[in-house]
């Protein structure tokens, strides 16, 4: 990659000194390992990012499909209905089953969870800490290139008979394991859970990777407590990852010999499924969901605190301001984290797992709540007394701020045991998640994209679309699932292919017609991202290095880096986060600016 | 460069955009709070409920809605401020040089703190009326779950499960006003799960577990029975009806009901619900 147009246009005062020019080589072998089986942090990011946004797309529109059935139930569907029609263009609802569990699959395996850590931790870390590669290159080729068996599993998954899976992306057996259950629970079921280990063995060689390099390979001068957010928050995330996963991986594989080689680990004795008996019994389908949760609670947090990361560098930077409370952020992810291990009960608080468990689990999930509290209260005091700028990024890093409020502030409902006994498996839980996930991970993604598309690319992207997008986006989003709430409090259930013909329900269909009309709006507004993501890789204006004026070491590097990252030692002198330092001429001292003599008295000043 | 305020031309027009922004986030706490009063006038909310300790759950509903309103609105409400002061376009001199407090953190540490324990306490009697504090009775009816119906067995005059004179029902539950009721849930193929929102009942049934569910009907009428745990794919039609009634009512519908049985199935042992039957032992 050429830092030649960079250089020329340099924000910083570091004079770019340009790599040496690649060796000339066989051109297939070069461009195979330049672009495809590359060892670089920076292309493997690129690659998981493009290949998340492309199962995005795929999710959105399983979305959509979904939310047809739900407003208008067994009426053609249009365009779509003449690909899988089953009676005419009408959907079956074991077909609508295989849409939601695809739905949420997709979107949690293939999107969030690599997007975070695959696509911003592969691209950010050795960057932020002013490192020239991670730690185990090989590994990190192969973390990306494990998803490509996991994306063909459950992409075939769709075209053999019966379906892809249909028992939800929790996959409670006995539905899933009981071959005579569900079309779905056939193969479909068998390639749900090989693709799913797949994406454990990725994201496990991702973060053993994670941890290493974060923890070996930080520049001289930066101390663990001068790590920006976003690097702290994947840290965290990669701990949790290596502890929680393998007992994911473990359940997997019961699952699968439950299907295959007849063990018991999930049937009870005398299952008899669909007028089918089983052979073999003596499990019990509680302990997957204590298993599935044991991974999947502090899994939610995965999909969500590097996001939480990101756009607290985000929201300094456009505050002009240093972050409120950087240790007490650092210690509430800790916190969640460690928190995040012993509240899995909360989702099986109905599931007829004894009562009295059920009390601990609730205390244990308020608590949760706890750190997320400090973590936006501290954000807010972020931008108090700021000097805020509106740009794209902030405004989805802000967003994502007031969304999370909603998503966290619902979860209080429901780790309330007896308001649960109500609102469990109803669409306030649906409402719940895409608040946190959506309304929150998905809008710090994209602050994320467009607060360092410029470092990935060396061009920006148009901020006036970008704002659109912002717009729309978040219009659509609040409309869509806000009224999830109120729906939610009529106890519509989720998971069903058509609820009007109960008495309770039938008055709810105008408003489930309007919140898919939202959601179309929602997707169809992405094609606006798309386009901007596309023709600004090749014809944005041309970034420089530091295009915000940010502080942390990737803006130090030439946009796009080179192989190796920095065209010179980076050595750090500061936290990440000093902006507005009186006395100091610019609004901000970057992480390898030469200590300075105001600076010493602005911090003596601030702390005394 | 991309920095908004300078790109965008004039600060006044810059001023305008940071007023935009920050009326946008206004209008999420202005609209939120706007869903939740109007959506009880379309008849958008909890059902009405008919259960002795419904009044109990609904009533940590709002009282969790209040607290979590008045944390939502002045966070949100705060927001807004902050974006309208603070704006760069109109703002004058630096930003505030400051890294946080320790007397601040620890205020928005500890109350917290205090509130989800209180929260946490003040949840556990309900939960224990509802879930643990069983009635010290013999089972009123016994329900299992199987794809995609509600099979449900009255234990007849005897008032034992398994004896000859067992009531068999398909999705039709009647119970009694005003009494405790018991119900001893049961699955036999996969998860279900047995859900009357009226009754501010839901437990799921479980195949290999009899779970125990009572509650206190206290209004006559007839509610929806859904199941609410994905369990096929016709979970969409497993739908029941119960009936609350007086037990004048209740014992006439039994008793007619029986007759019914006993004229269409000489031997209910060997009748075509062996498939029920098997679940007895
Ligand atoms: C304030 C902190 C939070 C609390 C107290 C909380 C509480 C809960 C509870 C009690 C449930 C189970 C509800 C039920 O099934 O009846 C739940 C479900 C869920 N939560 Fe949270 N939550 C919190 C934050 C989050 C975050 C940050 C995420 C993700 C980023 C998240 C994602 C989910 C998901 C995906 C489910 C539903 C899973 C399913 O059933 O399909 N939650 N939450
Ligand atoms: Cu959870
Ligand atoms: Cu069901």
């Amino acid at each position: 990659m050429s830092t030649a147009t960079a250089s020329t246009t340099l924000s910083t005062d570091r004079v770019g000194q340009s790599l040496p020019p690649a060796r000339k080589a066989r051109p297939v072998a070069e461009f195979l390992s330049t672009y495809v089986f590359s060892k670089d942090h920076k292309v493997i990011g690129l690659q998981f990012l493009f290949s998340t946004l492309l199962w995005f797309l795929v999710g959105g529109l399983l979305a959509l499909a979904v939310r047809w059935q739900v407003a208008w139930p067994w009426s053609d569907v249009p365009v779509l209905g003449k690909l899988f029609a089953q009676q005419g263009g009408q959907m079956a609802p074991e077909f609508y089953t295989m849409l939601f569990t695809m739905h949420a699959t997709v979107m949690i395996f293939l999107v969030i969870i690599p997007i975070l850590a695959g696509a911003f931790g592969n691209f950010l870390i050795p960057l932020m800490i002013g490192a020239d590669d991670m730690a185990f290159p090989t590994l990190n080729m192969l973390s990306y290139w494990f998803m490509w068996p996991a994306f063909f599993a459950f992409g075939a998954s769709f075209f053999v008979e019966g379906g892809a899976a249909s028992s939800g992306w929790t996959s409670y057996p006995p539905l899933s394991t009981n071959v005579a259950s569900s079309p779905g629970a056939g193969m479909g079921q068998t390639l749900w859970l090989v693709g799913l280990t797949l994406v454990g063995v990725s994201s496990m060689l991702g973060s053993v990777n994670y941890m290493t390099t974060i923890i070996l390979m930080r520049a001289p001068g930066m101390t663990m407590f001068r790590l920006p957010m976003t690097i702290w928050a994947m840290f965290i995330t990669a701990i949790l990852q290596a502890f929680a996963l393998p007992v994911l991986t473990a359940a997997g594989f019961m699952q699968l010999t439950d299907r295959t080689l007849g063990t018991g680990f999930f049937s009870p004795e005398g299952n008899i499924v669909n007028n089918a008996m089983q052979a073999t019994g003596g499990g019990q389908p509680l302990l997957w969901q204590h298993l599935f949760w044991f991974y999947s609670h502090p899994a939610v947090y995965i999909m969500i605190l590097p996001a939480m990361g990101m756009v607290s560098d985000i929201m300094t930077t456009f505050a002009r301001k240093p972050l409120f409370g950087y240790r007490p952020m650092v210690y509430s992810i800790a916190g969640i984290a460690g928190l995040g291990f012993i509240v899995w009960g909360h989702h099986m608080f109905i599931s007829g797992m004894n009562p009295a468990l059920g009390i601990t689990f609730m205390v244990s999930t308020m608590m949760i709540a706890l750190p997320s509290a400090v973590k936006t209260f501290n954000w807010l005091g972020t931008i108090w007394g700021g000097r805020i700028q509106f740009t794209t990024a902030m405004l989805f890093a802000l967003s994502f701020v007031s969304m999370f409020i909603i998503g966290g502030l619902s979860g209080i409902f429901m780790a309330a045991t007896p308001v649960d006994i109500f609102i469990h498996d109803t669409y306030f839980i649906v409402a719940h998640f895409h608040y946190v996930l959506f309304a929150g991970t998905a809008m710090g993604v994209w602050a994320g994209i467009y607060y360092w598309f410029p470092k990935m690319f060396g061009r920006t992207m148009n901020e006036f679309w970008g704002k659109v997008h912002f717009f729309l986006t978040f219009i659509f989003l609040n409309g869509t699932f806000f009224t999830m709430h109120i729906l939610g409090a009529v106890g519509f259930p989720r998971r069903l292919a058509d609820a009007y013909h109960y008495e309770t329900f039938h008055h709810l269909q105008p408003l489930n017609a309007f919140m898919t009309y939202c959601a179309i709006g929602m997707v169809a507004t992405q094609i606006i991202f798309a386009i901007n993501f596309f023709w600004s890789m090749f014809n944005g204006p041309i970034a420089g290095r530091n295009p915000w004026n940010a502080n942390t070491l990737e803006w130090t590097a030439p946009s796009p880096p080179g192989h190796g990252n920095f065209d010179f030692q980076p050595v750090v002198y500061r936290g990440p986060y000093e902006y507005s330092v009186p006395g100091v001429e610019k609004d901000h001292l970057m992480q390898t600016d030469p200590p300075n003599a105001a600076e010493a008295a602005a911090a003596a000043a601030a702390h005394g | 460069m991309a920095n908004d305020n300078s790109s965008d031309g004039s600060p006044k027009r810059s001023r305008l955009m940071g007023i935009f922004w920050s009326l946008l986030f206004l209008a999420v706490p202005v609209l939120g709070v706007a869903v939740f009063i109007v959506a009880p006038w379309y008849d958008i909310w909890l059902p009405k409920d008919v259960s002795e300790h419904g009044k109990a759950i609904d009533g940590l509903f709002m009282f969790i809605l209040a607290l979590t309103g008045v944390v939502f609105i002045a966070t949100e409400v705060l927001l807004f401020w902050f974006l309208w002061k603070y704006d760069a376009a109109s703002a004058t001199g630096p930003a505030k040089y400051i890294h946080g407090s320790h007397a601040v953190e620890v205020i928005w540490t500890i109350i917290p703190a205090a509130t989800l324990l209180f929260l946490a306490i003040y949840q556990m009697n309900t939960w224990a009326d509802v879930k643990m504090r069983r009635p010290a009775m013999a089972a009123s009816v016994e329900v299992v779950g199987r794809q995609f119906e509600w099979r449900l067995r009255y234990p007849g005059r005897d008032g034992t499960l398994g004896t000859p004179d067992d009531l068999f029902l398909v999705n039709d539950l009647h119970v009694p006003a005003d009494e405790d009721f018991l119900v001893q849930l049961k699955s036999m193929d996969v998860l279900h799960s047995f859900f009357i929102p009226n009754l501010r009942i839901k437990q799921d049934a479980v195949p290999g577990m009899k779970i125990p569910v009572w509650f206190k009907a206290t209004e006559n009428g007839e509610y929806d029975i859904v199941c609410a745990e994905l369990c096929g794919w016709g979970h969409y039609k497993m739908k029941g009806r119960v009936t609350v009634e007086s037990r004048a009512d209740f014992e006439r519908w039994l008793e007619k009901m029986y007759a019914q049985q006993e004229a269409t199935q000489p031997e209910p042992l060997s009748g075509s619900d062996g498939a029920a039957v098997a679940l007895t032992q």
